[in-house]
C-alpha cells in the first residue's frame, strides 16, 4: 500500500527539530487540507459524501505520470493538465453515478452506496489496467535540492506544495466569495430546492462544483506523488482516511475548518511520527476522528447539526 | 442386518471425499459469507450503512487467533470470545456516530477498517505484512453452517416480532418511527453491535479453516464486496443476503479467466443495485400478522 513513511521528512527525523518538524508537518498539512477541501465542498454543495473522491486523487497522480514520462512534460505543465483533466473525469463519473439519484431526490446513504460500489469498480479497474506495483515519477523532475532558511531545511517540492496550495485556496475562496457563480454555489448549499427556484441551473452547478473537486483532489494527488515520489492506484483510498478526519474535524462542508483541521492533522502526523513511532500515525488520525464524534459531532468549529426527530 | 453405509464406521465415500477435497474451501467460504452478508443485512435493514463489516471481522479473526496461539484456548471458549472485540469496537464507534445522520456511521467504519490495516500491518504482535501463519484449522464445515443456520433462524424469528416491524419502520422513515414511539438510537446500535457479533464469529471461523490471515484480507475492498452481498441480493428478509453472497461467491469461481475484474464486478453489482434494482434479487418482504 501507500507508504507515507517513505517520505523525504523522515531523514529529518533524528535532527529531533521541533521547529523543522512543524515546517514539514504544515507543508503535509496543506495537502491534506487541499484534498479534503473538494471532499467538503462536494458534501456542502450536493449533500452527498462522494467516495469516488478518492480516485480523482488517483487519477491526478497518474494523468501527471503518464504526462511527465511519456510527453516530457516539466512539473509546472503537467500539474495544472492532470489537474483539470482529473476535474473533467470527476464530472463524467458524477453524471454517471449520481444524476439519476439527484432527479429522485434519493436518500444521502443511496448515493453514499453508489459512490462505494463506483470507486471499488474505478479502483480494481485501474489496477486491472496499471497493475497494482508503485511507480515513480520521472528522475528529474523537480530538484531534490533543499534550501536553507533560517536553518530549516525546505525542498522546492515542498515550496512548490505550497504556492500550488495557496493559489489554489484563494481562487477557491474568491470564486465563492467574490464572485455571482459562488453566491449561487452557497445557495445551493442552503437551499438546493429554492436555488432552482431562483432560476440557478441545478444540474450545471453541481458539474462545476464536481469539476472544482475532481481539481482540488487531482492537484491533491500530483502533490503527495511528487512528496512522497510514490504513485500507484490505491493511493487514493489511504488519503482518504485523511479526508474523512479533515472534514468531521472540521466539519461536514465547512471549508475553513477544512483548512485549519488539515494543517492540524498534518503537523499531528508529522510530531507523531517522529516523537512516537510512524506506525502510530493513522491511528491518531483515526482517534482525533472518535474524540472529535464522541465530544463535538458538530466539528471543531461548527453549530450543532444534530438531527433530532 | 446394518447397510453398509452405516456399517463401514463412518468413513466418507471416496467420490464424496475427492469433492470435499476440491471443493472444501469454496462450500466454506459459502458459509462464511454467507454470515457476513447477514451481518451486513442487520445494519441495513434499521436504514443505516456501516462499512464496518470487514474491520468486524479482521478484529474477530485477529483476536480469536491470538486467543488460539498465545492463549492456547479451546475452540469452544475462542469462538464466542471472538465477538467480545468486534462488539467493544462498534460500541466506540456507534453510540456517537448514530445521534448523527447516517453518514456518520459509514465514515466512521471506512475509518475503522483503514485505520485497522496499518495496526495490523505495522505492529508486531498481527505479524505485519506477513499477517499470521499456521493456525490450526479448528473450524469444521459443520460449525459455519451451523452457526449460518442459527443466525438466518433468530434473524428470521427477530424479523417477524414486534422488533422486526420497528426495524422496518426505521428504514423507511426513522423520524416517524421514532414519533410513534420506537427507540430508534436503541435499536440502530442494537443492530450494529448484532452485526460486530456475527462478523466476529465469521473472522473467527474463517481464520480457524484458512490457516493464515493478513491484514489485507479485511480493508475496504472485502468492506464493499460484503455490502455488493446484500444489496445484490435484497435485504426484504434474512435470506436474500445470504443468497446474495452465494451468487456473488460462485460466481468468480465459474468466471475464472475475469478474476482481474472480480473487484470491478462486486463494485459495479452496487451501482447497478442502487440506481435500478433497489430491492434486490429477491424483493418480497416478510410476511407478519397484523398488531
Amino acid at each position: 500500500m501507500h507508504d507515507l513513511r517513505a517520505g523525504p521528512y523522515l531523514c529529518l527525523v533524528p535532527r529531533t527539530m521541533l521547529a523543522q518538524q512543524l515546517v514539514n508537518g504544515v507543508l503535509l498539512g496543506a495537502t491534506y487540507a487541499l484534498f479534503a477541501l473538494g471532499f467538503t465542498l462536494t458534501f456542502g454543495v450536493l449533500r452527498v459524501v462522494n467516495l469516488t473522491y478518492g480516485f480523482y486523487f488517483t487519477a491526478g497522480a497518474f494523468l501527471a505520470l503518464w504526462l511527465t514520462r511519456h510527453l516530457g512534460a516539466p512539473i509546472w505543465v503537467a500539474l495544472p493538465v492532470a489537474s483539470v483533466g482529473a476535474g473533467l473525469i470527476a464530472v463524467v463519473i458524477d453524471f454517471l453515478l449520481l444524476t439519476r439519484l439527484r432527479r429522485k431526490n434519493a436518500p444521502e446513504l443511496a448515493s453514499l452506496m453508489v459512490t462505494i460500489g463506483g470507486v471499488l469498480a474505478l479502483y480494481a479497474g485501474m489496477t486491472a489496467w496499471v497493475g497494482p506495483d508503485v511507480q515513480r515519477l520521472p528522475p528529474g523532475l523537480i530538484s531534490a535540492e533543499a534550501y536553507d532558511i533560517a536553518g530549516l531545511r525546505i525542498t522546492q517540492a515542498q515550496i512548490l506544495i505550497l504556492v500550488a496550495t495557496a493559489v489554489l485556496v484563494a481562487a477557491l475562496l474568491f470564486l465563492l466569495r467574490g464572485t455571482r457563480l459562488g453566491l449561487a454555489l452557497r445557495a445551493m448549499a442552503e437551499r438546493p430546492d429554492a436555488a432552482g427556484l431562483m432560476g440557478i441551473n441545478t444540474g450545471r452547478a453541481a458539474a462545476l462544483v464536481s469539476f472544482l473537486s475532481g481539481l482540488l483532489a487531482g492537484a491533491g494527488g500530483v502533490l503527495i506523488g511528487l512528496n512522497f515520489n510514490a504513485i500507484q492506484p490505491f493511493m487514493g483510498e489511504s488519503m482518504m482516511l485523511r479526508g474523512f478526519v479533515v472534514i468531521i474535524v472540521g466539519g461536514l462542508g465547512d471549508i475553513r475548518g477544512a483548512l485549519i483541521a488539515g494543517l492540524l492533522l498534518g503537523v499531528l502526523e508529522v510530531l507523531t511520527a517522529g516523537y512516537l513511532a510512524s506506525s502510530l500515525k493513522e491511528a491518531v488520525a483515526f482517534m482525533i476522528l472518535v474524540a472529535v464524534l464522541w465530544t463535538r459531532p458538530q466539528g471543531l468549529f461548527g453549530t450543532s447539526t444534530v438531527r433530532r426527530a | 442386518m446394518m447397510p453398509a453405509w452405516l456399517a463401514s464406521d463412518w468413513t466418507i465415500p471416496a467420490g464424496l471425499d475427492d469433492f470435499l477435497w476440491t471443493y472444501g474451501h469454496l462450500i466454506n467460504s459459502l458459509g462464511i459469507n454467507g454470515l457476513l452478508a447477514l451481518s451486513m443485512y442487520v445494519v441495513l435493514a434499521v436504514g443505516q450503512l456501516s462499512l464496518g463489516q470487514a474491520a468486524f471481522m479482521g478484529l474477530g479473526a485477529y483476536s480469536s487467533v491470538l486467543m488460539t496461539l498465545t492463549l492456547k484456548l479451546p475452540f469452544y471458549v475462542v469462538l464466542p470470545a471472538s465477538c467480545l472485540v468486534p462488539v467493544l469496537f462498534a460500541l466506540a464507534v456507534g453510540v456517537p456516530t448514530l445521534r448523527l445522520s447516517g453518514v456518520y456511521l459509514a465514515i466512521a467504519t471506512i475509518g475503522l477498517g483503514e485505520v485497522l490495516r496499518a495496526l495490523y500491518l505495522n505492529v508486531d504482535v498481527f505479524g505485519g505484512a506477513l499477517g499470521i501463519n499456521g493456525i490450526p484449522e479448528r473450524a469444521q464445515t459443520w460449525m459455519i453452517f451451523g452457526m449460518l443456520i442459527l443466525a438466518l433462524l433468530g434473524l428470521w424469528l427477530v424479523g417477524r416480532s414486534r422488533i422486526g416491524r420497528a426495524m422496518e419502520a426505521m428504514r423507511e422513515d426513522a423520524t416517524a418511527a421514532a414519533v410513534m414511539g420506537v427507540n430508534v438510537p436503541g435499536y440502530q446500535l442494537g443492530a450494529l453491535v448484532a452485526s460486530a457479533v456475527l462478523a466476529g464469529i465469521a473472522g473467527c471461523l474463517s481464520a480457524h479453516q484458512s490457516s493464515f490471515i493478513g491484514p489485507n484480507e479485511y480493508g475496504f475492498e472485502p468492506a464493499v464486496t460484503i455490502l455488493s452481498f446484500a444489496l445484490l441480493g435484497g435485504i426484504g428478509t434474512p435470506v436474500a443476503p445470504v443468497v446474495g453472497a452465494w451468487i456473488l461467491t460462485l460466481l468468480p469461481e465459474l468466471l475464472r479467466g475475469f478474476s482481474d475484474l472480480r473487484l470491478v464486478f462486486n463494485g459495479l453489482i452496487i451501482v447497478v443495485a442502487v440506481l435500478f434494482l433497489p430491492h434486490g434479487l429477491l424483493g418480497w418482504r416478510m410476511r407478519r400478522r397484523a398488531a
